[in-house]
């Protein structure tokens, strides 16, 4: 059974380049989890009601009481922090999604096949930034339904929605990490809540920053999320609403996109390699 | 694909790993000849996962080395890769796929020619039963069709080595068969194929080598009739009313019996390759002697069996068992 060469039975496989292989093999994960989006639109579902009831609390229940420098309708103000809050939480996606693949030994099938090995990360993430795609448009729309205008050229809007996307895609990376690294879906739900919650709350995502305590001001005003949302509103509102400059804004908050990727999917890359 | 230039379909040596103060793997040497089906046999954290995930590019040794179908599995792990298939212990499928759209992507993944893989998922499915449900969501099967789609999902690029970890776990005795046959068949089609087992008869029946691991280390190996002719083929267990009884009737018994008998508390445990001779002579002793048993049980040897004549413990526990302790075994 040893000496003579044996002619096994095997479909040719296919060696391809390198490249062309990590953008196939990362489409082919993106494509799984989307199925798994539309399969389990539960998923969506949730992810996208909680959004909508901040717009109606905060354009109903307390924004009369919330007034705005520089006299910009409340509703205004509040959308661009609304779309940077419903991709932040949004992004626990990738932590649920990839915990989740890890406990059922998913990805250490992964593992044995001749894959690439940025798919896995690369097609989560590709993934969640298409769904989200799909959530900023509805959460445009909503806001649309319930007053929100722009007050800037179509664009600088497009711009602005863009930022939305890219700071999703940098925060996928985070959660991607943060999922491999507590290898369970729950936990990792439970461990991201407590490090968003002041991201988003101590930020300028619902009141104005000069609202707050000074000793909280410096963090609200400089952190990741409120760099962000004050991008997107000189992009939708017009910088005098913000009383910054577009430039520099966006400046920092691509700065701080950049940065976060940089350190991030490095991060999630090593961890992948050694975790399964 | 052709294969082998002499070398066999896995030849490891001295694998070592240590997995915190647990030695997983103490030295670990397995050869298997192409076409063919090698078992490991060992209970529970005997090191069976861990030696199946170092030659499936898993997990590095600390110590020695492997090759699988003639590559190293450290440092040619892609060529490795591109030529083993694996179903893991538990059944690696997206439960929010479709039975075809999971053979699919492991056909992608696997980098099957785009026109190769539709029929080659279809096949499959066919194959291991499961054309019935091919687009259902697997939340919705059952254990036993999970099951089957994940070794299907590990034949997708038809892997001229198999790693079945523990495979027919959990799968209903209809189910079993099933699987046997096809590893047969794949065998047969020039598949080799390595399976971890807890069942001394799965070993058996399917396997034409079985190694059997404990503690990180092959304590035992040969091919199944090897292993059995240690054993006896028989095993009958003889229940007195008291130690002193069981301590009288093995001595009774003794001078009967090729292997001496073994006592534990009040059970003696004779092993035979002539059981239905040896029974009723011993039965026969015994009434002469008048003792007679409160139970009585004849039947096939089991892993723990195996455990007991090759170590002198249960092969559930850690512990020395009281045969070997007290000095009473041969
Ligand atoms: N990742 C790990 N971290 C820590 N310990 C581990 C790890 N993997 C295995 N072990 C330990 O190594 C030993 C061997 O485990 P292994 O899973 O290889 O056993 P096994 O023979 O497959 O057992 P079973 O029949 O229960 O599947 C066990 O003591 C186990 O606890
Ligand atoms: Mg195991």
């Amino acid at each position: 059974m040893t000496s003579a060469a044996i002619v096994i039975p095997s479909a040719d496989i296919e060696r391809r380049l390198p490249v062309v292989a990590a953008v196939r093999d990362a489409g082919a994960i993106a494509w799984r989890n989307l199925i798994t989006y539309r399969r389990v639109p539960q998923l969506l579902v949730f992810s996208t009601i909680q959004p909508v009831i901040f717009v109606l609390m905060f354009r109903y229940v307390f924004g009369g009481a919330i007034k705005i420098p520089g006299g910009v309708p409340y509703v205004d103000f509040l959308m661009p922090g609304i779309f940077v809050q419903t991709v932040v939480f949004g992004a626990m996606a990738a932590a649920i999604g990839l915990a989740t693949d890890l406990k059922t030994g998913l990805l250490e099938r992964f593992r044995t096949l001749p894959m690439s090995r940025s798919a896995v990360l690369a097609g989560r993430t590709l993934a969640d930034m298409s769904r989200n795609v799909f959530v900023i448009a509805l959460m445009v729309l909503v806001g649309v339904a319930v007053g929100f205008r722009v007050h800037t050229s179509m664009l600088e809007v497009i711009a602005g929605l863009l930022l939305v996307l890219l700071f999703s895609y940098a925060m996928s990376w985070v959660f991607a990490l943060v999922g491999l690294a507590v290898g369970d879906p729950e936990t990792s739900q439970a461990a991201a809540f407590p490090v968003l919650a002041p991201l988003v709350f101590a930020s300028s995502a619902f009141v104005p920053v000069s609202s707050m305590p000074t000793w909280l001001q410096g963090f609200a005003l400089h952190q990741p999320v409120s760099a962000v949302i004050t991008a997107v509103r000189d992009l939708t509102l017009g910088a005098q609403a913000t009383g910054g400059s577009t430039g520099t804004d966006a400046i920092q908050a691509l700065a701080w996109c950049a940065g976060i990727l940089v350190v991030f999917a490095p991060l999630a890359v090593w961890r992948y390699r050694r975790t399964v | 694909m052709t294969l082998g230039t002499g070398e066999p379909a896995v030849d490891a040596s001295g694998l070592h790993k240590r997995f915190g103060h647990t030695e997983a793997l103490r030295g670990v040497d397995l050869r298997v000849a192409w076409g063919s089906v090698f078992a490991l046999l060992g209970p529970n954290g005997a090191g069976k996962t861990t030696a199946i995930r170092v030659l499936t590019t898993l997990i590095r040794p600390d110590a020695g080395s492997a090759r699988v179908a003639g590559f190293d599995v450290v440092r040619q792990a892609r060529e490795v890769r591109y030529r083993i298939g694996l179903a893991g212990q538990n059944a690696a499928v997206d439960p929010n796929l479709t039975g075809t759209e999971n053979l699919r992507l492991i056909g992608r993944l696997a980098q099957l020619p785009r026109t190769h893989i539709a029929p080659r998922a279809g096949e499959l499915l066919e194959r291991f039963q499961l054309s019935h449900a091919p687009d259902r969501a697997v939340r919705t099967y059952s254990g036993g069709m999970r099951r089957r789609l994940d070794v299907a999902a590990a034949l997708v690029p038809r892997p001229p080595v198999l790693f079945l970890d523990e495979p027919t776990t959990g799968l209903d005795l209809q189910s079993r068969n099933e699987l046997w046959n096809t590893i047969r068949e794949l065998v047969a089609e020039g598949t080799s194929v390595v399976l971890t087992t807890q069942y001394l008869e799965e070993a058996d029946r399917l396997a034409h080598h079985v190694a059997v691991v404990d503690r990180g280390v092959i304590i035992a190996e040969g091919t199944p009739a090897e292993l059995k002719a240690q054993l006896g083929s028989t095993v009958i267990e003889l229940g007195l009313d008291s130690e002193q009884a069981a301590a009288r009737s093995q001595s009774v018994v003794a001078g009967l019996l090729a292997r001496a008998p073994e006592r534990e508390d009040s059970t003696v445990r004779i092993t035979s390759d002539d059981g239905p001779r040896v029974l009723i002579d011993v039965l026969r002793l015994l009434d002469a002697a008048e003792l007679i048993p409160t139970t009585l049980t004849v039947r096939e040897p089991s892993l723990d069996d195996v455990f007991l004549a090759l170590t002198g413990r249960h092969s559930e526990s850690d512990q020395p068992s009281a045969l070997a302790s007290n000095g009473a075994r041969p």
